[in-house]
This record gives C-alpha cells, structure tokens and sequence, in this order.
C-alpha cells in the first residue's frame, strides 16, 4: 500500500487570509514595532562604521548581552533599573572594547578591525553561555505591560508591542536631536567627513570614536534590554537578528543613518506583510488565465507562498539592492 | 627488577579483581542525543533530566539485575549533521543504546547513520530507542529493525484528536499552522484527511508551514488566525514554537480554541496560564490526572528535585521496556535485546503496553485532556506552578489507537 505523496507546500484549495483593512492595519503596526528594534541596532552599527569604517561584527553580540545584562539586572533590582542600567553597562563594554581593542588596531587598517570584531563576538557567545547557560533564560516584560494597548476591529494591539515602539521612538528622537542641534553632535558629524580638520582643532578624535563606539553598543543593549524580554533571551538571538541587520546596513546605505531609518522599517513592513500573504506565483498565473500544471517540475517553487518565502526575503532583497544599486538607498558614492 | 616485577604482579592483580567484577555487574551506557542548547534546550533539558532520573531509579530498584544504566548526554543542537557526529563519538566510546525525541529529521538521520553502521559492524549494533520523534513513516515505509519508537505515531494521534474534535458542534472553521519539516507536514497531511472524511462541513480557513525553531514572533500569523475567523487552531507545533506561538494569541486576544500535540511540553504551560483555560487541547500517551495513576511518587519526587515537571512518560516506558528485554534475554547484547523488545508487554503507569513486533510501534493507550483550573478531584496536579493542570477529557484504548502499518522489516540472523 503506497502513502499518499506528502504535501511539500500549501494545497491550492486553501483560502488563508485575506488581506483586508483590518490585516493590513495590524500589519503595519507589528512590522513598525519590529522596523524600530532593528533601527535601534542599526543605527549604531551605521554610526559606526561612517565615523570609524569599521564593520562591527559584534553589534548584534551586544544586543545579546544587553538582554543577558537586562535580565541579570532585574532579578535583583526588577525590570525598569535593568532597562535604565543594562545599555549603560553594555554601553561601558562597547566602550573598553574600542579603548583597549580596536583602537590599537586601528593602524592596521580595517581587515584587522573587522577580524577583531568577529572574533570577539564569538566570545561574548561563549562568556554569556559560561554564565547563564546555554538553554533561553526567563527573561519577561513586568505584568504592567501585559494586556492590551488599544484595539484594532477585532485584533488586539499588545501593550508591549507599543512600548518598544515607545522606546524606540524617544531614544531615536533623542539622539536625532544630539546628533544635530548639540555641540557633541556638531562635533561628531565634523569628524565623521573631516576627522584631521577636528583634531586640528584640538578636538579628542580618539575620545570621539570611543564615545560613539559606546554609544553604539548601548543602543544595541538597550534594542536588547527590550527585545529579549518581548521575545527569548538566549545565546543565539545574536547571531539571528544579526544576519537581518547587515541587510538593513547595506540595503539602506552603508554609514547612512536615514537610509538605517528607512531600510529598518521597509523590512519590518516587508517581513509583517511577506508573513500574512498567502499567495503564490502559481495562484498569479491562475488568475490572470494560465494556470500553471501541477505535473510542471518546478510546480513546487510556483507554487510556494509569500508567506512560506517570508524568511528568505530579506536575503533576497540584500542580493537585488547590491546588484541594482550596490552603495544602498541612500548611501554615499563610494568614490575614495 | 625486582621491584618492577612486584609492581607488574599488583597491577595484574587488580586488572583480574576489576574484570571479575564486570561480571557480575554490568554498565549499560546509553547515548542522549536532543537539544541542550537554543529555543528547543528547555524541552531537550528536561528530556535529559527525566532519563537521567528514570536510570537512576532503575539502578535503585534493579529493574535488570546486576544492570547499571547511565545516560551519557550528547547537545546536537537540534541538527541532524551534529547528531550524526554525536552518534559516532558515541559508537566511538562504545555505546550500543541511544535515545533521541526531538525532531523527525534528527530520527531520521540517525536511523540512516545506525543502520549503516550496524550493517558494516556485525556484532557492534546500536540499538535506537525513539521516545518522541512521530514521524509515522519511521515506523511504515521507512521502518528498521533498530528502531523502536515509544510515543504514539502522528497520525495515530490526529486519528484520535480529530475523532473527538468531529463530536465538537462549535467547530466550524480550522485553521492548521505547522512546523515546515517532515513531522510538520505530516501533521497538516493527516488533519486535512481526517477532518475530510469525518465532518466535511469544516472549512479549512488557513494552512501555514513556518520554519522550526526559529520564529521568536508569531504575532502575524496570529494576525491570519483571526483575519480568518478561525474557531479552532490544529497544530503540531512543540516546544518553544507553541509556547510562543500562543504567548502571541494571548497578546492578541486570539478567540479560538487549541488541539495540539504537545501543549505539555516546557515552557507551553507558562504561557497558557490562566488564558489557556478550557481552550487548549493536547493529545499525549499521559498525563498526570488520568484515572488510576500510581507514580505519585515519581512525579512528587522529580518536581522537587529538579524543579520541573515531570512530562515525558514515554522515556519512563522505554528504560523500562529496556531493561525487561535485557531481562527476557539475559544480556546487554544489542540483537538479543531488539528480539526480546518484539511483543514485550508491560504494565506501565499510563496502561498496558505492547511494543509490536511488525513494525516496532509501541501499542498504548492515548489521552485527551483540556486545560483546566486545579480543583483537586479531575485536576490534582498543576504544570509549571500555574495552578491549572490537564483535565482527562477522553481515553483510547491501545487497540481503538491502533492503526495498521506498511512495514516490511529485514531482520538479522536471530542469534542462538
């Protein structure tokens, strides 16, 4: 008695969701508060690399670490001191490793910085499964932020979802406004373009890149503070949002932080709205008149689902935005 | 000289004490090869920690006399590649037992990797004790004679959960979400055949397949579930993919209810809470609030010394099962004890049981419950400190599970 073939992907006949007002609303709204936690992340690394050139391996090993600080710190103190003091220990890490790392290396040019880097964030991998194991630790929002915020038609918009946008928003608000109104943010947009020009004029440049390494770090420890307690605190939550947030770098432009913004959010929406679609270029080819046979040999790539591609569309946008337009949304002319 | 000579003749001496010994008492070491590490480490830990806990009380209570187990721990990162290099270094320290549950392509591999060791190493067999990977073509087309599997297969299980959901007047629209992997797949096949043929009334409203043990967010195909009006979520998710699968239907306020496989797996309760409430279903081979239960020593004594619960009641039967058949064959050599585990029977906390020679299936009773409040008469033990524990909804017994197998096994020479 043969069993019947397995289905390698959706069967036809199911009619999944339809993207309607109400759908399309929620969608928006998770794939924001998901577009914010990587702007968080990548708004350091981009700071980074436009003001040092170096692609900081790490970044997302700080994300980890500022969940793994975040929970640490709120089961002596609770969770709002961890969220207060979890970036400011990240952010005295990221320090230190620019001080006594990077900064020694810096004349080796950027391959040796960027070896650094990767080294070290396997590491910070290693020292965080020495101390809190390897298995995810329990790591949760207070009940404060339990229930519901408000209510779209029918679907409920959690409380915690709008708190990390929340987050997200005042601290890149914040730090908008730094960067462009105060006398430190005057001074490290300068050294960003004319770094010799800033120490001329007497200004610490050394100091500066130790400063906005910091700052970088503590970003991605307080993008983790937040996300590892609205999703799981494990080792390798790094390594996962990792890959996401090189795409966000280079799909938005490489130390551009506008493009960070815009890149951030495109594929929150992209990776909100990819997930509740279920429709294939199959399903296409039958409604414009030319169904597609399922006896087709590649029947079963027509016929996989957006929802089904969703992991893989972020990858795929990265390879089409490095053919069509390799220096990103709107990075600068590589013309060094 | 003489002094080296003296030091020979001691160390002979002792080499012969060490070997007379052995006779007498014997170590079985048995390979773990699960998740210890990652999203799936939590139910991979506490898998571990039961088998761990069930050798040492088989030691205690000297299930196979003059037999000592000892579980010997292997993290394979929930991968089959790492799983087959955990399986040679365990060849490699000579163990011929390994146990594996989480993941249908983890199982999979192994038996590939066993059986071609076994082939090539006559007289070296491992043997593969299979307490959770329900995959049902492991134990039909694809079935070996080293492979014995302690959970109810897949569809024996969808055959039992659809029977009772098909009585449920209040279901109407289904909405099916899976892990996109052989077991996953397998699940959605035996759902939309059940649910055909027993109340073709049911509109299927949503199909998802979505990767294993890597989503952190199901907020949006929660944000389907209810864009489709489902009353009812089918699914054969486990571990960190159903307790935060509903972690986003409670956020969410999802109005629907659950029948899962493994809502009683670690890290699911916590999430379902109070929320869970008469809405989540699971199917398993036991739970502690069946009628009859005995082992209120086990689960007491496991609880308070690791501080979990004690869930995993097919590892229980498998050393159990293990060490009747070194019983009935009067050694730890991997053949004899494959042959004496055909047509074993046993009596066993969750029912009598029955590991069928055929095909290797073991033959048991499963158990509906819903999650429900403790209140000390249906409901005695609660999961994961909640205060709601698995209330017995509907018993199958072994032969009503039972369902036929495909398995055309090639045995070894049965030895002497």
């Amino acid at each position: 008695m043969a069993r019947p073939a397995r289905y390698a992907c959706r069967p036809a006949s199911v009619g999944g969701a339809r993207l309607n007002a109400e759908l399309a609303l929620i969608s928006a709204l998770n794939g924001a508060s998901y577009g914010l936690l990587l702007f968080m992340l990548s708004s350091g690394l981009t700071l980074i690399f436009s003001m040092m050139g170096v692609l900081n391996f790490a970044h997302a090993s700080f994300y980890m670490l500022g969940a793994y600080c975040g929970y640490q710190i709120s089961q002596w103190l609770g969770f709002w001191p961890g969220l207060v003091l979890a970036p400011l220990s990240v952010g005295v890490c990221g320090a230190a490793v620019e001080r006594y790392g990077l900064r020694a290396l810096h004349t080796r040019g950027p391959v040796a910085e960027l070896l650094f880097t990767f080294g070290l964030s396997f590491v910070i991998v290693e020292l965080v499964q020495m101390l809190w194991g390897r298995p995810p630790v329990a790591y949760r929002l207070p009940p404060e932020l339990d229930g519901s915020l408000f209510t779209v038609y029918s679907v409920e918009f959690p409380r915690a979802r709008g708190f990390v946008m929340l987050v997200a928003g005042l601290i890149l608000g914040a730090l908008a406004l730094m960067l462009r109104y105060s006398r430190i943010g005057m001074i490290i947009q300068a050294a960003l373009s004319h770094s010799k020009t800033v120490e001329t004029l007497g200004h610490d440049v050394p100091r500066i890149h130790m400063l906005v390494f910091g700052g970088g770090a503590a970003l991605a420890g307080l993008a983790g503070a937040v996300g590892g307690a609205l999703t799981v605190t494990e080792p390798n939550m790094g390594a996962q949002i990792g890959a996401i947030l090189f795409v966000v770098v280079v799909v938005g432009g490489m130390g551009s932080l506008a493009g960070a913004f815009f890149a951030s959010l495109a594929i929150g929406e992209l990776d909100a709205f990819a997930k509740v679609i279920d429709r294939s270029p199959a399903d296409l080819a039958a409604a414009l008149g030319a169904p597609i046979d399922p006896a087709n040999p590649l029947y079963g790539l027509w016929s996989l689902t957006l929802s089904q591609a969703a992991p893989v569309l972020p990858f795929l946008l990265l390879v089409v935005v490095l053919l069509v337009r390799p220096r990103g949304l709107l990075g600068k002319r590589e013309d060094r | 000289m003489v002094r080296f000579a003296f030091v020979r003749l001691v160390a002979g001496l002792l080499a012969g004490c060490i070997a007379a010994g052995a006779l007498a008492q014997t170590t079985v070491r048995v390979a773990f090869i699960d998740p210890l590490s990652g999203l799936m480490g939590p139910v991979g830990n506490n898998g571990l920690h039961t088998w761990q806990f069930v050798a040492e009380l088989a030691n205690r209570e000297n299930w196979a006399p003059g037999v000592r187990f000892e579980i010997v721990p292997f993290d394979n990162k929930l991968s089959a590649q790492e799983s087959l290099n955990d399986l040679k270094a365990a060849i490699d320290q000579d163990i011929h037992y390994v146990v594996q549950g989480n993941g249908t392509s983890v199982a999979r591999a192994l038996i590939g990797g066993i059986s071609k060791h076994n082939e090539r190493n006559p007289g070296k067999e491992v043997v593969f004790l299979n307490y959770a990977a329900v995959d049902p073509d492991l134990t039909n087309g694809e079935c070996t004679f080293w492979h014995f599997r302690w959970d109810a297969n897949s569809d024996m299980k969808m055959e039992g959960l659809t029977n009772y959901l098909a009585k449920q007047k209040d279901v109407h629209r289904v909405y099916l979400i899976n892990q996109d992997y052989a077991f996953g797949h397998q699940v959605q096949r035996a759902a939309r055949e059940d649910l055909v043929r027993k109340r073709p009334d049911i509109e299927i409203v949503g199909d998802d397949l979505h990767p294993l043990a890597k989503v952190t967010d199901f907020s949006q195909y929660v944000a389907k579930m209810k864009a489709t009006n489902a009353d009812t979520v089918i699914t054969g998710n486990w571990g960190s993919d159903l307790s935060l699968l509903i972690k986003a239907a409670r956020d969410a306020g999802l109005n629907a209810n659950f029948y899962t496989y493994y809502a009683g797996t670690t890290g699911v309760p916590t999430q379902m809470g109070a929320a869970g409430a008469e809405r989540v279903r699971m199917i398993y081979i036991w739970q502690p609030n069946i009628e009859n239960f005995s082992g209120e020593n086990l689960v007491k004594e496991f609880k308070s010394h690791y501080n979990e619960d004690f869930a995993v009641m097919a590892a229980y039967d498998a050393l159990r099962g293990l060490a009747g058949a070194i019983r009935k064959a009067g050694s730890v050599e991997p053949v004899r004890v494959a042959y004496a585990l055909e047509g074993l029977r046993f009596h066993a906390y969750n029912g009598d049981i029955e590991v069928r020679a055929s095909d290797h299936q073991v033959q048991q009773p499963l158990y509906i419950s819903s999650w429900q409040k403790v209140d000390g008469v249906k409901v005695k033990y609660d999961q994961e400190n909640t205060g709601y524990g698995w209330s017995r909804e509907t018993t199958i017994a072994s032969d009503a599970a039972a369902l036929p197998t495909t398995c055309q096994m090639e045995r070894p020479a049965r030895p002497k």
